[in-house]
């Protein structure tokens, strides 16, 4: 409904107090701290950067302790563990688990060690067998790999490449060594890609059979100092050590799943311990007296006034925050019906301090359109129900999953009501079961108002109507502004000429008989007609002098003007942009249709019996969840469209700086209040 | 020759479900791509960028909307096809004609806003809302032609050629 005001607050307490007074206000969560005293000879700042950075690496370190948890022993609880939100913590709970912090850190870094051990370990387990492998061909080799012969022999080992038989080998060393004799040659094993030789020969020929096995490109086998076998069996047994290793490893961070919990407050608490201390850096203190500055909702600081008066001796001055000097953070409030859309709006940009809240608005229009672009009575209740048991089941949700489940009900409650309203219930499931079933073809479930299939163009017509409402509202939103702001004359410039000039054409339009017959309408008197073009000629004629008006020279204020008026064209495509809602009803409809008629022709085909029944329910419901997700997107992400470009573009500015509370900005658990 | 009426009007339905289904594929598939990259930095992001990727895709549904209304008009989907004359047959062909195109054509455009949409949300998550705009302002151009082929279609039927 409203943005909140804002009070400029000054709190000024004593030293000693200092940590007890910032946890209240941190704990409380209401006030922004903007601390604006400057430093000077009596005032001056405390560094506590390196005790904040601490915090934050001991957050740092809980949080990666918890996700390598989270990797070796996944926390069950699926999907909708979620909506649970954060658990609740008593004064006193709170109090013990802080004993426990700094055991929980260290807990944090024997867990982040024992994974840097494990992940180790994990990777040389491929390493050693890649090497396992390259034995593999010298297991029928019983020499060290290394032997370089004996005193009147040299020996080499290696592999040349492609498959050679032992005369092949022979031969080659024949041909590239000619005259070294008394060689001997062993082909240890051979394979497609390479051949392992065993070479010996006298001492005397040593050069010259190198030089022959190097043009046979021979290599080195993998260096191993023992015999391969022995050397294979040592491997082996590497490996199972590691693999063993590794699962011990993976079993010791498993037992410490028991800090689990700790880590969690550990990573909540020193993270507002934190926060705490970029606060204190920031404040101005002398030796004896510190002063916090900051905002407030206004209708918080009577209660934070009280609660920091009555437990410490302070001095808490409140004033008026200048919006010409600093930038005023901009919170919203507003009930139930329209607080959901906060988010909506939130995401595209807050207002701008002393711009209306738009969400109430925004609110009414939204439920609408999206009730009118997904339009089915039965997905309307699907998700009025799953939202409803989701909101009562978890009391603790979040606030901003809460206030998004909530938007999803009441736009369930529109789509339920434009699903009566056209008739459509699964599509038209009613008629498609009582035909196939019980052949009552004539069941159907009627509309109350009529069936956009059937009658495409008036409902064309209605979409237009419904966007003309939304963006007249947009623009009279903007009227109201600019009353507020006292500014009369913008408010008749630039809002009631635009009434008078976009309301005057479409009356115009009505009137003629070409419309009239394209819309199935009967057309407007002539008087209203001609009433209603010297209505759009005086607007269109006060927007070319106004338009401009900012321009000192009257002919650069006449053609701003012409530009101003050249608008008109986007009033047009923004009416024209509501077709969306036509279609995407429709695609609802019909796609729904499809799938009914699908499963009917399979259920008739087989016979209405109960395999009839079973296919018809198997399709019926693939189809139907998946018509209703790919539709349900669908409307949120156009009925987005239709706020943000056509309805915003009418008079939302936007751009103000959300409120940003100190508070205990925790992850996992919440503290309650005590008292 | 006398019974090309209904060829053409299949044609028309078939080449509007084809080629909005093509775009709508390769659009979905792009998009894809884009929004597994993402998760696997941060598989935090799933739901966001599959709303992204998805965006592309009802190019499609649109294809198969017009296919199905015009093979309902025509008679071939529930009761007996009815006779229908040449022109007639012609007139459903180019009625089909804006969803098929503007439906392939589109559903790359936006697969691309999509693209460049997943890379802001891996970015700023906290965008997501202004990143779901930027591809569904493509979008609007899909839904004209739909609407275009929608009241062709139904207008057809209603003329005696």
């Amino acid at each position: 409904m409203s943005v909140l005001p804002m009070e400029r607050v000054l709190i000024c307490g004593l030293k000693k107090d200092r940590k007890a007074i910032l946890e209240l206000l941190q704990h409380q969560g209401v006030i922004e701290i903007r601390n604006t005293v400057e430093e000077d000879e009596v005032f001056g700042r405390q560094d506590k950067v390196a005790a904040s950075t601490t915090f934050r690496r001991n957050t740092t370190l809980a949080d990666q302790a918890l996700a390598v948890l989270n990797e070796h022993a996944p926390e069950g609880g699926g999907l909708l563990a979620g909506l649970d939100g954060r658990r609740e913590l008593s004064a006193e709970e709170y109090e013990t688990r802080v004993t426990k912090r700094d055991a929980a850190v260290k807990a944090a870094q024997e867990i982040l060690s024992l994974e840097k051990e494990w992940s180790e370990t994990k990777a040389e387990i491929p390493r050693t067998e890649s090497q396992r492998v390259a034995l593999e061909p010298w297991l029928s080799y019983d020499l060290p790999l290394d032997f370089g012969g004996t005193t009147a022999t040299c020996a080499f080992t290696g592999t040349v490449p492609g498959q050679l038989g032992l005369p092949e080998a022979e031969a080659l060393l024949a041909q590239y060594a000619p005259d070294a004799q008394d060689v001997d040659i062993n082909v240890i094993s051979s394979s497609p890609e390479q051949t392992c030789l065993f070479v010996i020969a006298g001492r005397k020929h040593e050069q010259q059979v190198r030089e022959a096995l190097r043009r046979m490109n021979f290599a080195k086998p993998p260096i191993v100092s023992a015999e391969p076998r022995k050397a294979a069996q040592e491997l082996d047994s590497r490996i199972a050590e590691l693999k063993e290793q590794e699962k011990q490893l993976d079993g010791k961070i498993r037992e410490d799943v028991k800090y689990r919990d700790d880590l969690r407050f550990a990573s909540d608490y020193f993270s507002m311990r934190a926060d705490k201390y970029d606060v204190l850096s920031s404040l101005a203190q002398t030796r004896m007296v510190f002063l916090v500055g900051g905002f407030v909702p206004q209708e918080n600081v009577g209660q934070l006034e009280n609660m920091l008066t009555s437990r410490y001796d302070v001095v808490f001055e409140t004033e008026e925050p200048d919006p010409s000097e600093e930038e005023i953070p901009v919170k919203l409030k507003n009930n139930a019906f329209s607080a959901p859309l906060e988010g909506v709006i939130e995401s595209y940009s807050l207002p701008h301090w002393g711009e209306m809240d738009p969400s109430m608005l925004v609110a009414v229009f939204y439920y609408v359109l999206y009730g009118m672009m997904l339009s089915d009575a039965a997905y309307g209740l699907i998700m009025v129900v799953a939202c409803a048991v989701a909101l009562k089941k978890h009391p603790g949700m979040e606030e901003g999953l809460r206030k998004s489940l909530k938007m999803f009900l009441y736009c369930g409650i529109a789509t339920m009501f434009w699903g009566f309203m056209f008739g459509s219930f699964f599509g038209d499931a009613v008629n498609v079961i009582a035909s196939t079933f019980f052949g009552r073809p004539d069941i159907k479930l009627p509309p109350i108002w009529f069936e956009p299939v059937g009658k495409p163009m008036k409902m064309l017509v209605f979409c237009f109507a419904v966007g003309i409402v939304h963006l007249f509202t947009g623009l009279g939103a903007k009227c109201y502004m600019d009353i507020k702001a006292h500014a009369i004359r913008d408010a008749i410039y630039d809002v009631v000429f635009w009434y008078m000039l976009v309301g005057g054409c479409i009356l115009l339009l009505l009137s003629t008989s070409m419309m009239a017959d394209m819309f199935s309408l009967t057309p407007l008197p002539q008087q209203v007609g001609s009433a209603s073009a010297v209505i759009a000629v005086a607007g269109l004629i006060g927007i070319i002098l106004t338009g401009g008006r900012e321009s000192r020279s009257w002919v650069k204020r006449i053609l701003k003007g012409l530009y101003a008026a050249y608008g008109i064209s986007g009033y047009l495509s923004d009416i024209l942009s509501y077709s969306r809602l036509l279609a995407l009803g429709l695609a609802t409809s019909v796609i729904a249709t499809v799938f009914n008629k699908m499963a009917g022709m399979v259920a008739s085909g087989v016979g209405a019996g109960v395999i009839g029944w079973i296919l018809f329910i198997l399709i019926f419901v693939i189809g139907h969840v998946l018509n209703m997700a790919i539709n349900a997107m669908g409307a949120y992400v156009h009925t987005n469209r239709l706020t943000y470009v056509e309805f915003f573009g009418k008079f939302y500015e936007g751009g103000g700086k959300k409120f940003t509370p100190f508070m205990d900005n925790t992850k996992y658990f919440k503290i309650k209040e005590e008292n | 020759m006398e019974n090309m009426g209904i060829f053409f009007a299949l044609l028309g339905a078939s080449c509007s479900a084809l080629m909005s289904g093509i775009g709508s594929a390769l659009g979905v598939g792009k998009a894809g791509q884009a929004a597994s990259g993402v998760v696997t930095e941060d598989p935090s992001k799933f739901s966001k960028v599959l709303i992204l990727q998805l965006l592309p895709g009802t190019q499609g549904i649109y294809g198969l909307l017009i296919a199905f209304i015009t093979l309902t008009q025509i008679g071939l989907m529930g009761g007996g096809s009815s006779d229908l004359s040449l022109t007639k047959g012609l007139l459903y062909f180019a009625a089909c004609m804006p969803m098929a195109f503007v439906g392939l054509i589109s559903a790359i455009a936006q697969a691309n806003a999509s693209i460049s949409s997943i890379a802001l949300v891996a970015k700023k998550p906290d965008q997501f809302g202004k990143a779901m705009i930027f591809p569904a302002m493509v979008e609007t151009y899909a839904i004209l032609a739909l609407l275009i082929s929608i009241l062709s279609v139904f207008g057809i039927s209603s003329l005696s050629i």
